[in-house]
């Protein structure tokens, strides 16, 4: 199973959110064998997801996680639709 | 058959299986399947157990702080910080926090499709903290355990829709769009915050945060863990400085180097602090996608009131520079409370983080470099008033070590003891009474106004 992980420093809120939003955009369009999860920077280790998912604030904390997808913007569904797209094309789940 | 009752009673008024029976209605509510219900229930009801160890562990390592604080100062100190003081409130109120937390859910979402206030609060982990607060509050006033979730439910619901109200002016100017609000307990603080950076904004000459340039090496910042094991440290060791080793020694670490213990109590604070964070992410896990589910298709145009870091993104400096500003908010609070000799309100670091950035991002919005710098450092200031003033109407639970940190808990606590104060249970039902009879005054009168604008507009062009 493919892993995406999402990630801010708590593990509470805002990596819930796009947790919850990666599981809609995943549906809608129609990929799966994704899991999907959300936790705190200090308890990632590079490994833990094949893709780790973050706010660009928090970027440069986050460089060591492997395939790191930077979001420019938490609350913006169309650019994480994008990059859901080609994280799920990097990983093979789509051609 | 009394024998019967007293068990029933004894399952259902643990509050771990509270909170697993609202997981289960919103799981069975989203059509789940049986293996993922089944799975749903039990996790959240081992969540808050995990929770509940979070909270031993966090007591233990704050009882010297506290031993030591008073032998050092002769006053009490208290540690701001939200997990450590739900996780003890939820020991001694937390079957009717579960509830006032599920059935706040019901009032948000009444509320938000019934009135202009449409914001949907999902942040969960805030809104269970608040709860909790809610349940003190209530208890503490004397109201009996059915009461005490009756109002208190009422009372969350119009939390979860006016604390994102209050920011949502701000909100629209840092996201550009009215499409998203902040649901954090913060609110108030970084309201009031963006206000008064609003209004010493002069001509608006003073430059954005983000046109400056920032050291890189600071990301250990973003680790929770890490800086409150770190923040502790130094507050453990200072006041054990004037705590004296040999008291220490001698009464607190049965012998052990004071130095080592007081590192070891912080870093335990820390870890206690992680386990209640990893028990409240499980408890969360079912509830707020189902919370989510149900208002998306009950609430017409709702906005989601989401947590802090959202608008993180949008001025990565002013984070930091919020951060900063708000500890040195913080710092001369304290300062300013062991002057007047009153109980002393350590500054709070996570606190800090999560609402003086919210500040320093929404005051950049609103008034630049020097909008960013003024929110950040009224915020950091009312985040240390605010839990001082506050400490009165908690009752015993204000006796703790730690304590509410965000401004939310203040305003409405204060709120809610003044009225209590003032003319006991029957002001605190008029004051919610009346709350929610003018959240639906607003909506009617600004309905009218907007209605007439618009047929004002049509007449105009038609003219």
């Amino acid at each position: 199973m493919t892993k995406f992980l999402a990630v801010c420093s708590t593990g509470l809120g805002s990596s819930f959110m796009v947790h919850m939003n990666i599981d809609k955009v995943l549906k809608e369009l129609e990929i799966d064998g994704v899991d999907v999860d959300h936790a705190d920077l200090g308890s990632v280790a590079n490994g833990d997801a094949d893709a780790v998912f973050v706010g660009r604030d928090i970027a440069d904390a986050a460089s060591h996680l492997g395939d790191v997808v930077v979001l420019d913007s938490i609350i913006d569904l169309a650019e994480l639709r994008d990059k859901v797209a080609a994280a799920a094309k990097r990983h093979g789940l789509t051609d | 058959m009394d024998a019967v009752l007293d068990v029933l009673l004894d399952i259902f008024t643990q509050p771990s299986i509270i909170v697993a029976l609202i997981a289960l209605v919103g799981l069975a509510v989203q059509n789940k399947s049986f293996s993922d219900v089944l799975k749903g229930t039990i996790r959240t009801m081992v969540g808050f157990l995990v929770l509940s160890a979070g909270a031993g562990v966090v007591v233990g390592s704050l009882d010297p702080f506290g031993e030591m604080f008073q032998h050092a100062f002769n006053v009490q100190g208290v540690v701001p910080n939200n997990e450590a003081i739900v996780a003890q409130v939820l020991m001694d109120y937390g079957s009717a926090a579960a509830l006032i937390f599920f059935f706040g859910m019901i009032v948000n979402i009444l509320l938000a499709a019934t009135t202009r206030f449409k914001y949907v609060y999902l942040s969960g982990h805030v809104s269970f903290y608040i709860a909790a607060m809610f349940a003190v509050i209530l208890g503490v006033a004397g109201f009996s355990q059915w009461q005490v979730i009756l109002w208190g439910s009422i009372a969350q619901g119009i939390y979860m829709v006016v604390s994102p109200a209050l920011v949502q002016p701000f909100m629209r100017r840092v996201t550009g769009g009215d499409t998203v609000a902040l649901g954090h307990t913060g609110g108030a603080g970084i309201a009031f915050g963006g206000l008064i950076a609003w209004l010493t904004r002069g001509k608006g000459s003073s430059k954005s945060t983000e046109e400056m340039n920032f050291p890189k090496g600071l990301s250990f910042l973003r680790d929770t863990t890490v800086i409150v094991a770190l923040s502790m440290a130094v507050i453990y060791i200072i006041v054990g400085l004037f705590a004296g080793p040999t008291y220490i020694e001698g009464e607190l670490s049965g012998g052990t180097n004071f130095i080592v213990f007081l590192i070891m109590q912080a870093a335990t604070f820390s870890g206690g602090v992680f386990i209640i964070l990893a028990g409240v992410r499980v408890i969360l896990a079912e509830i707020v996608p189902a919370f989510k589910g149900v208002s998306e298709r009950l609430v017409k145009n709702s906005k989601p009131a989401l947590d802090v870091p959202i608008i993180f993104t949008f001025a990565p400096n002013a984070v930091l520079i919020g951060f900063l500003v708000s500890f040195a908010g913080g710092i001369v609070g304290m300062l300013g409370m062991v002057a007047l000799g009153t109980t002393i309100v350590i500054p709070g670091v996570v606190a800090h983080f999560m609402t003086g950035a919210a500040a320093g991002v929404i005051g950049n919005a609103a008034g630049g470099r020097r909008g960013a710098v003024i929110a950040s450092f009224v915020n950091g200031l009312a985040i240390t008033i605010l839990p001082l003033l506050l400490l009165p109407v908690l009752g015993d639970i204000g006796l703790s070590n730690a304590t509410f940190s965000d401004a939310d808990y203040g305003v409405f606590g204060l709120i809610l003891g003044g009225l209590s104060e003032a003319g006991g249970q029957i002001a605190i039902i008029v004051g919610i009474v009346v709350s929610v009879v003018a959240l639906y005054v607003i909506t009617f009168a600004t309905r009218g106004r907007k209605a007439k604008k618009a047929a004002d507009a049509e007449k105009e062009s038609v003219a």
